[in-house]
């Protein structure tokens, strides 16, 4: 198994890769593994689909921890622009450094006499006045992992400016010159899917559609994440995990339910999934009123027997 | 599918089952993969976007360079090479899946994509015959765009631009002064403006062009964004006479508002086409569109369809806030509860759902179809839409809404 700090990806195959994500803890599938042997072979953004909780935004932070990067996160939003994900001057440090050098002339004037205005103007824009906002955080730690988490919910003008960044690989502040990533930063990309993404953006990234876990793998991924539950519980929490996902819901649960689930039920103790108790914590897994409903009907009427 | 030309170097011929197995692949990666599968990959290119999958020369290319850091001669890894770089889409997942297993010999991977099935592909209903008869009665009374529905058109695949007397031709053009438009609401962002609150960051950059000196105050406010549009129409038989037309205001709202409107229609099955009708002529527009949808006056199963819509659309978002304009005349096939229960959903999502009913326009209407009753306690309003007057007015109940 390779080390977490001497990971090279290039000399690797996809089963690699796998192998030390499992090592991480996140268990990917064949596919999973294959994408991002793929995208960090080829350099290219990784765009990942998928319903909620299927372990989109943990892969990226499994993968920062194989690669020993630094994960950046950029959480898209409503109306995020330039200045929320690039970078920003700080006005205020720049207000200060200006009345400082004024107090310092007006104490001084024959000290003053070197400084002219145009280097007082330079060292307003300084690098330290200027706040790094996650992807020019992204450029200057390498390597990174930089997680543009629910591009769907930005705008379209938000992709567009996307695209420019990431075919370069670098930033160009007017005040201050190029910033260029000195390795390009592994580019995770997550959709929801509540808006089309565009077509220039998608092609440039790798494609994956996220799947549920197969029953084996779901099991496995309980017994990774929490040791201390029985073997028969997580068995029996992911059988029926899985009876809800065929069981047409308004929004079938993930495996980030399941565990939370699994978990719930390991808290009040249980060994075993009971009726009782399944129906006592069924919030955590089901998250809308008329699922609950039926799956109360359905599967835990069967569990009661 | 895109329109690229034929690739150069096309193999005139597909290749055999099986054939990657006996390509040689030895090598190295830089080098990129060897003619031979260059050729296979081409074909296989093919028959994808004959699937229907729109995968172009430069995802092709994608392929390729993966392929240069697999093992071409290991049939899950130029599966999932091809997975990742030529699809863009969960619904060209299964296209991709049976392309595959044809082209290179019917083996399928394993692979884990259990629960994650696109939502349930509908069944087909049954054909409806008696598309023409609802069309003789509505003639009599009030000259509606039925009387000059070709009766001829009972194809499913529907040519929408074999249509030619004069006033049909007249009537399309005035569809282009049509301009749907939700009427906006406040958003996140500012903008800047003469009153209001002060910008702060604005008024600290021009500060520090001048000096420092704080020269004047610049102020900011809200900016307005527009509402979402979401037309859905109902293009089964008992609708066909004024599907066109509703498609036609659809390519209208697309028109003037790009990326905040999206059209879908409703039959047996959902079918998206905010992308046919993003075409800017109209004729074209609904072409493409006939072409996308397979049930053109087939059944109604508008609880279902619904159903697909808000799980695959609405509640990820599509619906959320959104002005939703719902075109039918309420004749379901299934079960009318399930209508209303789907409505509810979509009321909750939805900043105003819209109900327009072609048959409201007539005397004597009332709303006593299973689907009308059961859709009633969920909508906001009920308009007619059987003429270009009450389509105008339609504009306006979605600008009000």
């Amino acid at each position: 198994m390779a080390s977490a700090d001497t990971f090279d990806p290039a000399a690797l195959g996809p089963t690699d890769i796998g192998r030390a994500l499992e090592a991480t803890g996140y268990l990917p599938d064949e596919g999973l593994s294959t994408a991002a042997f793929l995208a960090l072979r080829m350099h290219r953004p990784l765009f990942l689909e998928g319903d909620a909780g299927v372990g989109k935004t943990s892969l990226a932070q499994a993968l920062a921890e194989v690669l020993g990067a630094e994960l950046v996160r950029l959480q898209c939003y409503e109306g995020i622009d330039a200045a929320q994900a690039l970078y920003d001057w700080d006005f205020p440090r720049q207000v200060l450094h200006l009345r400082a050098a004024e107090t310092a002339v007006r104490a001084d004037p024959g000290a003053a006499a070197g400084t002219d205005a145009a280097e007082l103007e330079r060292s307003l824009y300084d690098r330290r006045f200027l706040i790094a906002r996650p992807i020019l955080r992204a450029l200057e730690h390498s390597p990174s992992v930089l997680l543009i988490d629910e591009i769907d919910r930005a705008d379209d003008e938000f992709e567009a400016f996307l695209l420019e960044v990431l075919a370069d690989n670098a930033v160009t502040i007017p005040e201050l010159g190029t910033i260029r990533a000195a390795t390009p930063p592994l580019v995770v990309l997550t959709s929801n899917r509540t808006r089309e993404v565009h077509d220039a953006l998608k092609r440039r990234c790798l494609y994956h559609w996220v799947a549920h876990p197969s029953y084996e793998r779901e099991v496995a991924i309980l017994r990774r994440r929490l040791p201390e539950v029985s073997e028969r519980l997580a068995r029996e929490v992911a059988a029926a995990v899985r009876r809800m996902r065929d069981a047409d819901l308004l929004k079938p649960p993930g495996v980030a339910e399941s565990i939370d689930w699994a978990q719930a039920l390991h808290l009040l103790g249980a060994d075993t999934l009971d009726a009782d108790r399944a129906a006592a914590t069924l919030g955590a897994v089901l998250k809308y009123q008329e699922d609950a409903v039926r799956i109360r009907d359905t599967v835990l009427a069967e569990l009661a027997g | 599918m895109t329109a690229d030309p034929p690739t150069a170097g096309a193999p005139a011929d597909p290749p055999t089952a099986g054939a990657p197995a006996d390509q040689q692949a030895a090598d190295p990666p830089a080098a990129g993969p060897p003619r031979d599968v260059i050729d296979v990959v081409l074909g296989f290119a093919r028959t994808l976007r004959h699937a229907g999958v729109p995968a172009g020369p430069d995802r092709v290319q994608a392929m390729l360079a993966a392929l240069g850091h697999l093992d071409v001669l290991d049939p899950n890894q130029v599966y999932w090479a091809g997975r990742l770089t030529l699809c863009a889409d969960p619904e060209d997942l299964d296209r991709y899946d049976a392309a595959f297993a044809l082209y290179f010999g019917g083996r399928r991977p394993v692979r884990g994509r259990a629960a994650a099935e696109p939502p349930a592909v509908l069944r087909p209903a049954a054909f409806e015959p008696d598309a023409g008869a609802g069309e003789d009665q509505e003639t009599e009374d009030r000259p509606s765009f039925a009387v000059h529905a070709s009766r001829h058109e009972i194809l499913r695949h529907k040519d929408v631009t074999a249509l030619s007397p004069a006033e049909r031709a007249q009537l399309q053009r005035l569809f282009a002064l049509l301009a749907p438009r939700p009427s906006g609401r406040r958003s996140l962002r500012y903008t800047r403006a003469p009153r209001g609150r002060v910008d702060l960051e604005r008024t600290v950059r021009r500060m520090l062009s001048r000096g420092g000196e704080p020269a004047e105050l610049l102020r900011r406010r809200r900016r307005h964004k527009p509402r979402r549009l979401v037309l859905l129409v109902d293009v089964s038989g008992s609708m066909a006479p004024y599907a066109d037309w509703l498609l036609r205001f659809g390519h209208a709202a697309v028109r003037s508002a790009p990326l905040n409107t999206e059209v879908f229609t409703l039959g047996t099955r959902l079918t998206r086409v905010t992308r046919e009708l993003r075409l800017r002529d109209p004729d074209r527009a609904l072409a493409a569109a006939g072409r996308a949808v397979p049930d053109w006056r087939g059944g109604t199963r508008l609880g279902d369809t619904l159903k697909a819509f808000t799980d695959r659309w609405g509640q990820r978002g599509v619906a959320r806030g959104a002005v939703l304009v719902v075109c039918s005349d309420g004749w379901e096939r299934g079960d009318p509860a399930e209508l209303g229960v789907q409505l509810a959903r979509l009321a909750r999502l939805a900043h105003a759902v819209v109900w327009v009913n072609p048959h409201k326009g007539k005397d004597g209407f009332a709303p006593v179809t299973g689907g009308m009753v059961a859709a009633l306690p969920h909508i906001d309003s009920l308009v007619a839409g059987h003429s270009f007057a009450a389509l105008t007015e339609l504009v306006e109940v979605i600008a009000d809404a």
